[in-house]
């Protein structure tokens, strides 16, 4: 009954622990491995005018990402002194207008994105209704006419309609039709928009894109136009310089439509630039933002969301629950016997800043020379309160001789014995004390070492890289120490060291 | 290795896990603890329900009443100091003859004790130095159980005592525990006394065990360990089973000494008992502990002993 009790408990532990963290590493991104690094890119427009001599209105509007398929925008910032500025959503996508009642002689406004990689974030727009036939008056409505029976006679949907399309409007001297509309125009933008026309021509919708594409490093990002065509079902994408389907590996669409990127109204000489920079950030960032902008409660009991030093401390602290288990397993599963139950894991901390070789021969001498003090002090008869203070006393100063000493011959490692745990020195130093005179000195040693060796365990566990990770990425894993820990409470099963000690019972049965 | 674990599970040995969590967690409620982890309250129980217990000569209680030791002890020769919380026989003086005008003790290990000496020791257990988690404690101070004759041959200086387990009321694993030179006169097997397993039917001692080793022969005097007979032994499965009535407690180690004047004394009463009792009657526990599970509760101390002494006895055969 209990047993059956226990499962279940630990179980729902297990359960509740896992999803959350499958949803934050599947979901949301959260990485699993403490170097892990995700791309960002910055994208950061600069957009210069000339205000004029007198102080006059100006209005500006610039096209931004809306809909960005394979990124998501992560932040984006709007630097302008003095513009009040509001964002809107417009056919082509997204648009920021800045207004300003009088300005006057040069002026510049910043656009900064900063842009990651997103699979999941495709052009979820809705279908769109199917053109209206366009009207360009004679002789290009004819040519236009032909042109669509002659690509739609070597075509069998609207992505091979395209391709064929583009290879014509390519090659603009073979025919007669695509020279006509293309009016002696060779460049891809222009080609893109004839392509659009055409298409609509043939009931097809399409629009016209730009974008630039995310290098590493780029000063003046050139815009790209690109093709897009919906095949009913969704946007197919096309280049229309070269008609290859498809879009670019790192192509950022900035807006669609035939708009121009941006308007100016009171001002002139304007000059706009586009600059990209690629940087490696922590996965972690990119999660929180993501589990924000999916409106999930995760991010506001992340870690992530207290100040630093406070998330320091947490790294350290979820790191003691693993130690604690780790002193479980060798206490009840293999059944080494440690001086205070937990005494092994504050240690083991301590171990943190000495390291492990260090840490085991500052431990032994402060703990040796205690002893001796504490022998030399039996025959004082002091009472239990004021014998233990002193030895602290001692404890402390012996810490500080060591640091000095050791400071001066050069070793340094000696000198964060200072955060070795005073008062967990001082308890094993009466403790054994108590031990050996009780129980003699072997096992008085027996057990310090024994603790020694639990704790430079604990420590090996604790300083896991991984684990670090996990924990502090994942605290819901420490569910499944807490399950683990349940499950050992009742295991009943025979320690290991047990099978030493009733060696001699281990004979086969009759 | 899972041999070892097959063969060890094979012949019912109980390891501290399965102690721990199948009986003592099960079968002695917490609230039943402070009757056992107190000696004087043990004490206390123990004479109101009329079980002999080595007299009390007084409780120090404060550091001031150190002072009052002498009183104590003035009528005195021998006697027994011990913390109230001990465990494991630490913080236990037995002090065998006093030098009345120059108050100097002699224990029983040969040593000599000043008078400071042995206030120091009392302030050290009021303390709590022997006492668990350092709490404060008191002293008592006792009757020094005086020698039976029967294990003369089988004890250097301290004065054996017979450990039972008790399990359910019924007496399930017995053994005597004979103090050696290394446990300085103290009857704890991991001080270094050695254990001898007792048959449940006769009272008769088996085999021995010191540490975690089998021994047949008294490191010490040379005297064999097996077939000493120990007197009065029904009469002490008796003794041992009222102490499950006595304390409520399922799962009990019950400690008697035998007094050369006074007979079998009821010496202290153990919620957790060590299984080294196993070593020395080269069994497991278990499948005893299995039969007495099957039966009824409630049944009365005779038919109970009875059991011990004819089933339990004869269910399963030692190791070689």
């Amino acid at each position: 009954m209990q047993g059956y009790k226990i499962w279940i408990f630990a179980l729902a532990l297990c359960l509740i622990g896992g999803s959350l963290f499958v949803y934050k590493w599947r979901g949301l991104g959260y990485p699993l491995l403490p170097d892990e690094q995700t791309r960002i890119w910055t994208v950061e427009v600069t957009f210069q005018f000339d205000a004029g001599e007198r102080a006059m209105p100006v209005k500006a509007t610039l096209h931004i990402p809306g809909l960005t398929p394979g990124f998501a925008v992560l932040d984006e910032n709007f630097v302008s002194r003095g513009f009040g500025f509001t964002t809107r959503l417009v056919a082509g996508g997204r648009q920021v207008q800045w207004a300003i009642r009088r300005a006057k002689g040069p002026q510049t406004l910043y656009y900064r994105a900063v842009v990651y990689k997103d699979p999941a974030e495709a052009a979820n727009d809705t279908t769109p209704p199917f053109p209206t036939a366009p009207v360009l008056g004679e002789p290009f409505d004819t040519a236009l006419q032909e042109l669509v029976a002659q690509v739609r006679e070597q075509s069998a949907d609207p992505a091979s309609f395209t391709i064929e399309l583009l290879k014509r409007l390519a090659d603009a001297t073979g025919d007669q039709n695509v020279g006509l509309l293309l009016a002696g125009q060779t460049d891809p933008t222009v080609r893109a928009r004839t392509a659009v026309t055409v298409l609509a021509a043939a009931q097809i919708p399409a629009r016209l894109m730009r974008g630039i594409n995310l290098v590493d490093r780029e000063r003046q990002a050139h815009l790209l136009p690109w093709l897009e065509v919906h095949d009913g079902d969704r946007w197919l994408y096309f280049d229309p310089a070269t008609g290859a389907q498809g879009l670019p590996e790192n192509y950022l669409t900035w807006w669609r439509g035939d708009d121009p990127l941006y308007t100016m109204d009171g001002g002139g000489k304007t000059d706009i630039r586009f600059a990209v920079q690629r940087n490696e950030v922590d996965p972690v960032l990119v999660a929180e933002r993501r589990a924000q902008a999916v409106q999930s409660r995760i991010a506001d009991f992340s870690l992530f969301s207290l100040p630093i030093q406070t998330q320091a401390v947490y790294a350290v602290l979820l790191m003691i629950p693993l130690g604690a288990l780790v002193v479980v397993v060798l206490r009840n599963v293999v059944g080494i016997t440690t001086f205070g139950t937990f005494m092994p894991v504050l240690v083991a901390l301590a171990f943190r800043e000495t390291q492990v070789l260090a840490g085991v021969i500052l431990f032994s001498l402060v703990v040796t020379l205690g002893l001796l003090f504490r022998f030399f002090m039996e025959n004082l008869r002091l009472l239990l309160v004021p014998r233990l203070a002193s030895v602290l006393i001692i404890v402390v100063l012996l810490m500080a001789v060591i640091s000095i000493v050791s400071h001066q011959l050069g070793l340094d490692m000696a000198l964060s014995v200072g955060l070795f745990p005073m008062v967990i020195l001082t308890m094993t130093i009466e403790r054994m004390s108590i031990v050996w005179e009780e129980r003699g000195p072997m096992e008085a040693i027996q057990q310090g070492v024994g603790s020694l060796i639990v704790a430079a365990i604990c420590f090996t566990v604790m300083e896991i890289d991984v684990l670090k990770h996990l924990f502090f990425v994942f605290p819901e894993l420490l569910l499944w120490v807490l399950a683990i820990c349940l499950l050992l409470g009742r295991y009943s099963g025979y320690r290991l060291l047990e099978l030493v000690r009733f060696k001699a019972l281990a004979e086969p049965s009759r | 290795m899972l041999g070892s674990i097959g063969r060890l599970a094979g012949n019912g040995v109980v390891g501290l896990n399965e102690r721990n969590c199948q009986y003592i967690m099960r079968y002695n409620p917490r609230r039943l603890y402070p009757l056992v982890d107190d000696k004087l309250a043990t004490k206390r129980l123990a004479m109101a329900a009329g079980l002999p217990v080595p007299e009390l000569y007084g409780v120090i209680g404060s550091h001031h009443e150190v002072r009052n030791l002498p009183t104590i002890l003035a009528a005195h020769r021998d006697f027994v100091v011990k913390p109230a919380h001990g465990s494991g026989g630490d913080g236990i003086l037995v002090v065998s003859a006093r030098v009345r005008d120059r108050n100097v003790y002699r224990l029983v290990d040969g040593s000599i004790m000043g008078e400071d000496d042995i206030e120091h020791h009392l302030s050290n257990i009021i303390s709590g130095q022997y006492s668990l988690g350092g709490h404060r404690d008191v002293a008592l101070v006792e009757y020094c159980v005086k020698f039976d004759a029967t294990f003369a041959e089988h004890s250097f200086r301290g004065v054996p005592d017979i450990r039972v387990i008790v399990f359910r009321g019924y007496p399930v694993m017995g053994m005597v525990r004979l103090p050696t030179r290394r446990s300085q006169g103290k009857a704890n097997l991991h001080q270094g006394a050695v254990g001898a397993g007792l048959d449940l039917a006769t009272g008769q001692t088996t085999y021995g065990v010191t540490g975690n080793t089998t021994v047949t022969e008294h490191p010490d005097t040379g005297a064999p360990i097996g077939g000493l007979q120990i007197p009065q032994w029904e009469y002490l499965l008796r003794f041992a089973a009222r102490c499950y009535e006595l304390t409520g407690l399922g799962y009990l180690g019950v400690d008697i000494v035998l007094d050369r004047d006074k007979g079998p004394m009821l010496l202290e009463l153990n919620a957790r008992p060590g299984l080294n009792i196993q070593i020395a009657n080269r069994r497991g526990l278990r499948p005893r502990l299995d039969l007495v599970e099957a039966q009824p509760a409630g049944a009365p101390i005779e038919e109970r002993v009875a059991f011990a002494m004819t089933t339990l006895a004869t269910a399963v055969p030692a190791l070689n």
